[in-house]
């Protein structure tokens, strides 16, 4: 326990230390929320979909989840060349307690960046729909987090060097947040885009905060919180199983 | 010194596909030595480090490390060794207190004895006043002498350098080599060292190996090596023995990454 913990305080307190990252990897998401969101307002409003920033926040919030969870994840990469994983990797001590502590920290670090979204949301016009449900849109946060954070480590344990990176960002990151319904509602969507949506686990994790922020869902709840719960579950198993795998 | 065998190699064998990297090298180490694992750039040293410290896996061979073995018995090897990286591993965001915690927690030093060895480590190095800086701040040098002082936390047996003053002016060499020094009098470690700067070989170690294409080419202390080879220094002896052509080495991840890490700012 000792050991998760202290992995886990090391990634929080170089999150709060980095502040320029903070405040860098807030750029993406803010830009998306303002372009996007009142861009294309006015076209959803007349579409009679209704406030187009109350659509996308729960999108975006995913979004950023998304990318700071694979980036951490994917930094296993540069960790086991220079990095103080190394050191790690050499401990007496199993590496699917590292793999855990990690994955821990670097989603609590990830749902923080969603948290901070959704004040900054907030700020510009978001408005939550029912507070009750906020502990359930947390919870959600943590899950989307501890997922894309595992994938990432997963990925990061197999590759050797950072070719392979843009590959990724390109060919899974990209279309796992475009196909998300994270922009767009899903119900009107062309028939093979809902099924390739359907197969896209940011879908559940995008659905499940709709759900809980404005009381909009494709699923229902317990289906997304179901669907994340498993895979998370899976791929916890499958990055700390790839992870104790690593030589370097 | 006794004659009490800490580490022992046979028959090594590591292949990447189809390349022999180390091959078929046997060797011991005694306990309290100071041994020097010499050779051109792509011999084999580094891997072989790596597969001393379970970092990677022998293609074939058999590895022990102070009474276990490096390739079933992990967990008691690691608590075994202590190792300072080619690369800093240390956490540029944390503080030297912080890093040297850390190690500590991974290494099972149990809690009350954690302050007491890390301040009498710090001091050592002379990094005491600097506890509570980033990193980040600190030079090379200093990085150097931290993780060295973190590689002694744990009381390890054995401590591995694979070249520890790399990039280092000589006041800087010369202070880390007498910490090396005085920590393998003081606790008996044995210390197993790289390095490309021979006349450190020849003033710190008692042993030398040269390794060379994934061979062992020559091993004793580091006068039997000049007599063999009739040569005036160790350095003589080392190009006597491995020729003066230079090698050539495939970049590998790590180079690569080293490159790109260059042109980064303001990360690790």
């Amino acid at each position: 326990m000792r050991i998760i913990y202290i992995i886990w305080l090391r990634q929080i307190k170089r999150y709060f230390r980095a502040r320029a990252r903070i405040i860098g990897s807030l750029g993406q998401p803010l830009l998306f929320l303002l372009a996007i969101g009142f861009g294309f307002g006015p076209i959803f409003q007349k579409a009679g979909q209704g406030n187009y920033i109350q659509f996308i926040t729960p999108g975006i919030i995913a979004m950023s989840i998304l990318f700071t969870s694979i980036f951490s994840g994917t930094e296993v990469i540069w960790e086991k060349q220079f990095g103080f994983l190394k050191e790690t990797l050499v401990a007496p001590v199993s590496r699917s307690l590292i793999m855990i502590g990690r994955t821990l920290g670097s989603a609590t670090v990830a749902s923080l960046q969603g948290i901070i979204v959704l004040a900054i949301s907030s700020a510009i016009g978001f408005r939550i729909q029912n507070y009750a449900l906020l502990p359930v849109s947390l919870v959600f946060m943590f899950l989307i987090s501890l997922f894309f954070t595992s994938l990432g480590t997963a990925i990061g344990s197999m590759l050797e060097d950072m070719q392979g990176f843009q590959l990724i960002m390109n060919f899974l990151v990209m279309p796992l947040f475009f196909l998300s319904g994270s922009l767009f509602p899903l119900d009107n969507a062309p028939k093979a885009l809902k099924i390739i949506a359907a197969l896209d686990p940011l879908t559940y994790g995008v659905d499940g905060l709709r759900g809980t922020l404005i009381n909009m869902t494709q699923y229902g709840l317990s289906i997304d919180l179901l669907v994340l719960s498993v895979l998370t579950i899976i791929f916890v198993a499958i990055g700390s199983y790839l992870f104790s795998k690593i030589q370097i | 010194m006794n004659d009490h065998i800490i580490i022992q190699v046979d028959n090594l064998t590591k292949k990447f596909n189809g390349l022999v990297a180390v091959d078929d090298i046997s060797f011991s180490v005694e306990e309290g030595e100071i041994f020097a694992f010499l050779g051109p750039n792509g011999a084999g040293k580094t891997t072989t480090i790596k597969m001393l410290t379970t970092l990677l896996l022998p293609t074939s061979g058999k590895l022990m490390l102070n009474d276990y073995d490096v390739l079933s018995d992990k967990s008691n090897v690691r608590s075994s060794f202590g190792i300072v990286f080619q690369d800093p591993s240390l956490d540029d965001q944390l503080t030297a207190y912080e890093n040297m915690q850390y190690h500590a927690v991974l290494y099972h030093v149990p809690s009350n004895l954690q302050k007491q060895r890390i301040k009498e480590l710090l001091m050592f190095v002379e990094l005491w006043d600097r506890r509570n800086s980033l990193v980040k701040t600190f030079s090379g040098g200093m990085k150097r002498r931290l993780e060295i002082a973190r590689g002694f936390l744990h009381h390890p047996r054995v401590l591995f350098l694979d070249e520890p003053t790399l990039g280092l002016d000589p006041q800087t060499r010369k202070h880390i080599w007498d910490y090396v020094k005085d920590l393998n009098q003081k606790e008996n470690t044995t210390v197993f060292f790289t390095t490309h700067y021979i006349e450190e070989a020849e003033q710190v170690a008692n042993k030398v190996a040269i390794i060379d294409y994934g061979k062992i080419i020559a091993l004793g202390n580091p006068l039997e090596l000049q007599e063999k080879t009739k040569a005036t220094s160790l350095e003589e002896a080392f190009l006597k023995l491995t020729g003066k052509e230079i090698r050539e080495e495939n970049a590998a991840p790590a180079d690569i990454m080293r490159t790109m890490m260059r042109g980064r700012i303001g990360r690790h």
